[in-house]
């Protein structure tokens, strides 16, 4: 079947009457918790994981795919009206959104957003409907070679290729790989570093160490710094609508965003942020009104939004074709496929066809339902930012602890009479462990990405050398995994030589921190 | 904070140091429990010892590498973090961790909601405690009740219908 009807089918899955609630409520919940100030998409995602969990696999993919764009839309509302970036890809839009909102242009600014993550979401994810059966062609001609080396790529442009640090961002990989050695070694049956407590097992959640990292880190890290900083919310004054002008300046920018943001989400490089500095960059460049830029510009909040958005959907190729998270937000979808023993990758496409295109068809879904409600209801956001600190975050421990007993409630931890969860002990030690990180500057992406990637990568490099009978140099035999290589150790030279020239601000701006 | 960018001060940094120092212990413990995996005697060539050593080997390496940068005192400037609050946010987690098994989640997580909330400045815990308790007994209503999720009851949650 080509791809035209394989897509409608997958739109009559999504639009059951049924798949549609479980599609509202994901979008409502996940632009909810979204727009909570100092929650990115992946925390978002994280956090809300549990509310599927006694759904079957079609219902909370789908209300899944409605969590993950609800979350990048309330992720823009917050930097337009708050000037606090929920998420590094959201960097750009706060720079001039918020700078319209103090202008008293805060509905344009968020109507260019929202209109702008609409049609970006669309022609992306549309894109990604068309592209990603040609990928699975190229990807069923992998072998473990390649996707070793696919995954060495991923590897070291999540942690190397940007961020104000080489060292720190492997350093934070290579604690999330020793993170992910723990446990039941697949192929042997042997355990690795489970110290005989049975709970280790079954290795670390990874969905347990991103709310660890995420969520408690970030609040030990506000709480022990910025107590005394005070966020400002810009009330929306006059229209929410965009004037003719508006459209006018917005439209090419939208376009503009979705051919820079797409690609980039597309490539196993992650880091939906990188897109929007370069749409940044492009609008800047173009416009008829540069000294606006800065000051407030349209163009600088249409261009990035819609590269955020359009890349937060060309994530999706990689994740579904090959199996290969490249975000942070990614690596927990994935921990989300795997609750439900399914395995992303070029097999997905055949073995599970329809809930895939059901899932991409959601994606449809969820984007309409996205526009249709966030203008009407921005009041109810702006509320939701109001909420005072202390209650915040209080909510969000309560949140992140529920979330974990959810996914594992067992009290297997012993202290004389009391019985505790272990799981919560981890949350609590991983939390720890996060607030660490932030304080010493080491990125927080790669230690996720580690930790699901790590036995993954692991697999394909044993099966290639059992193929290949323990020769090592089976890994580079074929042309595949070279340029695969070769690309890879572009991604650490080129910045490299960048820095060395004075460049390096740039890089560190683009530090892939959140997703 | 501490000001000062990379080379001005080139006083080696003890925090660094000590990160350092645990990258090398981790490194440390990897191998060490590697090395004591009991292989059964066919074996692959590529057991399931290869890629711990090869990640152990890695941690060393970056161990020195952080070694280097903190005796050039390069790591990026930080705040100075206030622990009180912290404090309060890791005792609301161990109480709750705690009390779970016996208290239930509502008064358990209640407590975690009011010591997070004393934390960033909001008491006396008198007020809080019991708006925390109310607001976890609704959340567990909602999530144990409506969603199924299997979340430990006390003696509150066993008065609700």
């Amino acid at each position: 079947m080509d791809t035209f009807g394989l897509l409608y089918e997958g739109l009559l899955s999504a639009l059951q009457w049924q798949n549609l609630i479980y599609a509202f409520i994901g979008v409502t919940l996940g632009t909810a918790v979204g727009v909570l100030p100092g929650i990115g998409p992946a925390l978002t995602v994280a956090l809300l994981l549990p509310v599927t969990y006694k759904l079957d696999a079609a219902g909370s993919l789908i209300m899944f795919a409605g969590i993950y764009y609800g979350g990048m839309y309330g992720g823009s509302t917050t930097s337009i009206l708050l000037n606090t970036p929920g998420e590094s890809a959201s960097i750009v839009t706060a720079l001039e959104g918020n700078k319209m909102a103090r202008k008293g242009r805060g509905g344009p600014a968020l109507a260019t957003a929202a209109i702008g993550s609409f049609i970006a979401g669309l022609i992306a994810t549309l894109a990604l409907a068309f592209i990603a059966p040609w990928v699975v062609k190229i990807a069923l001609m992998f072998g473990p070679a390649d996707y070793f080396a696919l995954m060495v790529l991923a590897f070291v442009t999540v942690s190397a290729a940007f961020g104000d640090s080489p060292l720190r961002g492997i350093t934070a990989l290579f604690i999330g790989l020793g993170l992910g050695l723990i446990g039941i070694d697949l192929q042997s049956g042997q355990a690795r570093l489970a110290f005989g407590i049975p709970d280790l097992l079954d290795g670390i959640e990874v969905t347990t160490l991103a709310v660890a990292l995420f969520a408690i880190g970030e609040t030990l890290m506000i709480a022990s710094t910025s107590a005394n900083v005070k966020d400002e919310v810009m009330a929306i004054k006059g229209s929410v609508w965009m004037t003719l002008e508006d459209w006018k300046r917005s439209w090419a920018p939208w376009l503009r965003g979705t051919a820079i943001g797409f690609p980039i989400g597309a490539m196993p490089a992650g880091g939906a942020e990188i897109g929007t500095f370069f749409s940044y960059a492009a609008e800047r460049q173009l416009t008829k009104h540069p000294e606006e830029f800065g000051e407030g510009a349209i163009e600088g909040v249409a261009g990035p939004e819609a590269a955020n958005n359009a890349s937060a959907a060309g994530t999706l190729v990689p994740l579904l074709t090959l199996g290969l998270p490249t975000s942070a937000t990614a690596a927990i979808m994935l921990a989300g496929f795997q609750q439900f023993g399914l395995q992303p990758g070029p097999l997905l496409f055949t073995n599970n066809a329809s809930l895939v295109w059901a899932l991409i068809a959601s994606l449809l879904v969820a984007n309409f339902m996205l526009v249709v409600l966030n203008l009407p209801l921005v009041g109810l956001w702006v509320r939701l930012l109001n909420i005072p600190k202390p209650w915040l975050y209080g909510g969000i421990l309560v949140f992140a602890t529920l979330g974990t007993l959810g996914a594992n409630g067992a009290m297997s931890g012993h202290l004389g009479p009391i019985s505790f969860s272990f799981e919560l002990m981890m949350l609590l030690a991983f939390g720890v462990l996060g607030y660490l990180l932030r304080l010493f500057g080491y990125p927080i992406a790669p230690v996720v990405i580690g930790l699901i990637l790590g036995p993954m990568a692991e697999q394909q490099l044993r099966r290639a050398l059992a193929i290949s009978q323990g020769d090592f140099t089976a890994l580079v035999h074929s042309p595949i995994a070279i340029g695969l290589y070769v690309i890879a150790a572009a991604a650490v030279l080129v910045p490299l030589w960048l820095r060395m020239r004075g460049k390096g601000d740039v890089l560190s701006q683009m530090a892939a921190d959140e997703d | 904070m501490t000001t000062g960018g990379p080379n001005l001060a080139r006083r080696p940094d003890g925090a660094a140091l000590v990160i350092a120092l645990i990258l090398a212990v981790i490194a440390g413990v990897i191998i060490w429990q590697t090395s004591q995996m009991r292989l059964p005697p066919v074996q692959q060539r590529v057991g399931p010892t290869v890629f711990p050593y090869v990640i152990a080997a890695g941690l060393l390496a970056l161990s020195l590498g952080t070694l280097v940068q903190a005796l050039r005192g390069s790591f990026p400037p930080r705040e100075k973090g206030d622990m009180g609050p912290m404090l309060w946010i890791v005792a609301g987690l161990l109480a709750q961790i705690m009390l779970l098994s016996t208290a239930g989640f509502a008064i358990a997580t209640g407590l975690l909601f009011a010591f997070t909330a004393k934390g960033f400045g909001r008491g006396p815990l008198w007020q809080t405690i019991p708006i925390g308790i109310v607001f976890a007994l609704l959340v567990w209503f909602i999530f144990a009740r409506g969603l199924q999720l299997s979340l430990p009851a006390g003696p509150l949650e066993r008065l609700l219908p």
